[in-house]
């Protein structure tokens, strides 16, 4: 399988100040985790994955979900997105229940967009038809209005040229981004995103992250990010969550006061430093229990 | 893209690569070998055990040539060509749309799956009497045993091509709003395409197989073989050949049925990629 080579990224752009001020009067995508459980297998005899979890998602910001690997924070993912149930325990996005007593399993919506971890383009699919594909199937746009909005929306996030290949025949950070673009096509209130970046290397990581940050400038789209990365946590993050291993539940949640927008100066600050001083122990210290306990990479 | 200048650079690097040379060199040997043992008692006064028997290259070749120019050579290929076709179309039919049913609904493959799994393990060709007994034409019977010979495969190849089936894509087309149809249409059938593509390619492959054989035991000896609508047909065309004596036209007819095996998998896979072009390795 062949790599399409980058399209022509230009020179990397900062976010720049005034995007940062057209943030929309009201606020969406706010999701309350409350009393969270979620129990694999018999009630009685099952493994305790989610315990009790209780915690906010402020509406236009980046919450940051950081956890051991199979600690059960995409238990959670799931829970909010609709996919599994909860055991028992309610969540709500703004004003309206998604799961809860009577209800345990949310519906999917497109309210709510997952960016999967290995990334779920349909590979039958181009990368426009992937992109247009959200808008089509809701009924909110005529064909040819979703492929203007698709060519639109891909030009904006460099992505021009490849329209028309397969998501098999780009490299793996390009895709990631079509995905995105895909997922922000349904007008999510909040975009799910399970360890999007887990399997790039560190640099395409770093312009990974540099290119969320603008789609959130520029769309203030609700963010609920896992991962295992504490740098990257911090860097993303208006509120960090550190799990514990697995019964999952907040260990330590951290509000970064590191003024937005940010770009990758921001890891040599010393403010920076200080939190990551201050949850690394954290962190560090369920990674192994994690590991005493045999957790598998999941 | 240019696929056919990258078709034509491919096959310029083929013919000039090492494996194509000693894939040709490995061929001349063989066909070599097959003369000199098989003409060994005429050359050398020794009769090479078991290659002696067998018609020489060289023989095969005239017999072909003048094969071609036979009409009656080519009715017999028209017959099994048409038979194939006929019970691989069949299969298509009846096994995509059972296949995919059997993917969907676990009750419908609960009921259907043991009895499907019962029948199975059974060969084709054992089916060729109960077939014969069953169908009211001979025609019918062979058409039948064929169709089986396909149907298997490519309901299996189905039902493991959807359950592979990436679970994220259903979810996130569900997320997107996708009702069940749409997911039916846009997840399940391109998804299961590639799986169906396999399913075909080896199917037709059995197919011949099925096809020749069952023209040896239900197409010759019987009444139905005289230059009527039934019988004939390449494989009939080579057992009449044994009968007859004739052995250069037994391996003529052998390699008939080769050629015809393979541009019948090689039309399918090409079909194939077409079909499913995000798979296309370039």
């Amino acid at each position: 399988m062949s790599v399409q080579p980058l399209p022509a990224a230009g020179p990397a752009r900062m976010p720049s100040a005034h995007l940062a001020v057209q943030t929309p009067a009201v606020r969406k995508g706010g999701v309350r985790i409350v009393d969270a459980v979620k129990i694999y297998g018999a009630q009685d005899a099952g493994i305790l994955a989610v315990d009790h979890c209780t915690f906010d998602v402020p509406p236009g910001e980046i919450t940051v979900i950081v956890g051991p690997s199979g600690c059960g924070k995409t238990t959670l993912l799931n829970a909010i997105a609709g996919f599994h149930s909860l055991s028992s325990g309610s969540i709500h996005l703004d004003d309206e229940m998604l799961c809860g007593r009577g209800k345990l399993k949310a519906e999917p919506g497109p309210d709510r967009i997952v960016v999967f971890q290995n990334g779920a383009l349909f590979p039958w699919k181009t990368n426009i038809d992937n992109i247009a594909f959200g808008p089509i199937m809701q009924g909110r746009m005529s064909r040819a209005e979703a492929y203007d909005k698709a060519r639109d929306m891909m030009a904006d996030a460099g992505l021009r040229g490849i329209e028309q290949n397969y998501p098999g025949e780009i490299s793996s950070g390009v895709r990631r981004r079509v995905e995105i673009v895909r997922a922000l096509m349904n007008n999510p209130k909040i975009l799910l995103l399970d360890e999007p970046y887990r399997a790039l290397d560190s640099l395409t990581k770093s312009v990974m992250h540099e290119a969320l940050l603008e789609i959130f400038y520029k769309n203030r789209v609700t963010i609920f990010f896992i991962t295992h990365d504490l740098e990257e946590a911090i860097f993303l993050g208006h509120r960090v969550v550190i799990m514990t291993t697995r019964p999952c539940k907040p260990k330590k949640i951290l509000d970064i006061d590191i003024p937005h927008p940010r770009d990758y100066s921001v890891l040599t600050t010393k403010r920076f430093r200080e939190f990551m001083d201050e949850t690394a122990a954290a962190v560090h210290e369920e990674a192994i229990k994690a590991f005493a306990a045999g957790e598998k990479e999941r | 893209m240019n696929s056919i200048g990258a078709t034509a650079m491919r096959a310029a690097a083929f013919i000039t690569g090492e494996d194509f040379w000693r894939g040709i060199v490995a061929i001349i040997g063989f066909l070599l070998f097959w003369e000199v043992g098989s003409r060994s008692e005429a050359w050398f006064g020794f009769a090479f055990p078991w290659i002696s028997q067998i018609p020489s290259p060289t023989a095969v070749a005239q017999e072909m040539l003048r094969l071609i120019q036979e009409p009656s050579f080519w009715v017999s290929a028209y017959l099994s060509t048409l038979r194939v076709f006929e019970g691989f179309f069949a299969a298509m039919l009846i096994g995509i749309p059972l296949g995919l049913a059997m993917a969907v609904s676990r009750t419908f493959y609960g009921i259907t799956f043991p009895v499907f799994e019962v029948l199975r393990p059974i060969p084709p060709l054992a089916w060729v009497p109960a077939s014969i007994i069953f169908w009211p034409t001979q025609e019918l019977s062979i058409a039948f045993v064929t169709f089986l010979g396909a149907f298997f495969t490519i309901v299996i190849n189905v039902i493991g091509g959807a359950q592979s089936i990436d679970v994220r894509y259903f979810q996130a087309a569900r997320s997107m709003g996708s009702s069940t149809w749409d997911i039916f249409r846009r997840i399940i059938l391109p998804g299961v395409l590639p799986s169906i593509v396999v399913g075909a390619t080896v199917g037709v492959g059995i197919t011949w197989a099925v096809v020749v054989a069952a023209e040896m035991i239900s197409g010759g000896g019987s009444a139905g073989s005289m230059g009527g609508a039934a019988g004939g047909g390449l494989g009939f065309f080579i057992w009449n050949s044994y009968v007859g004596g004739s052995y250069t036209q037994i391996v003529a007819g052998m390699i008939g049925i080769g050629i015809a095996g393979y541009m019948s998998s090689a039309i399918l896979r090409k079909v194939g990629e077409l079909m499913t072009p995000w798979l296309a390795e370039d």
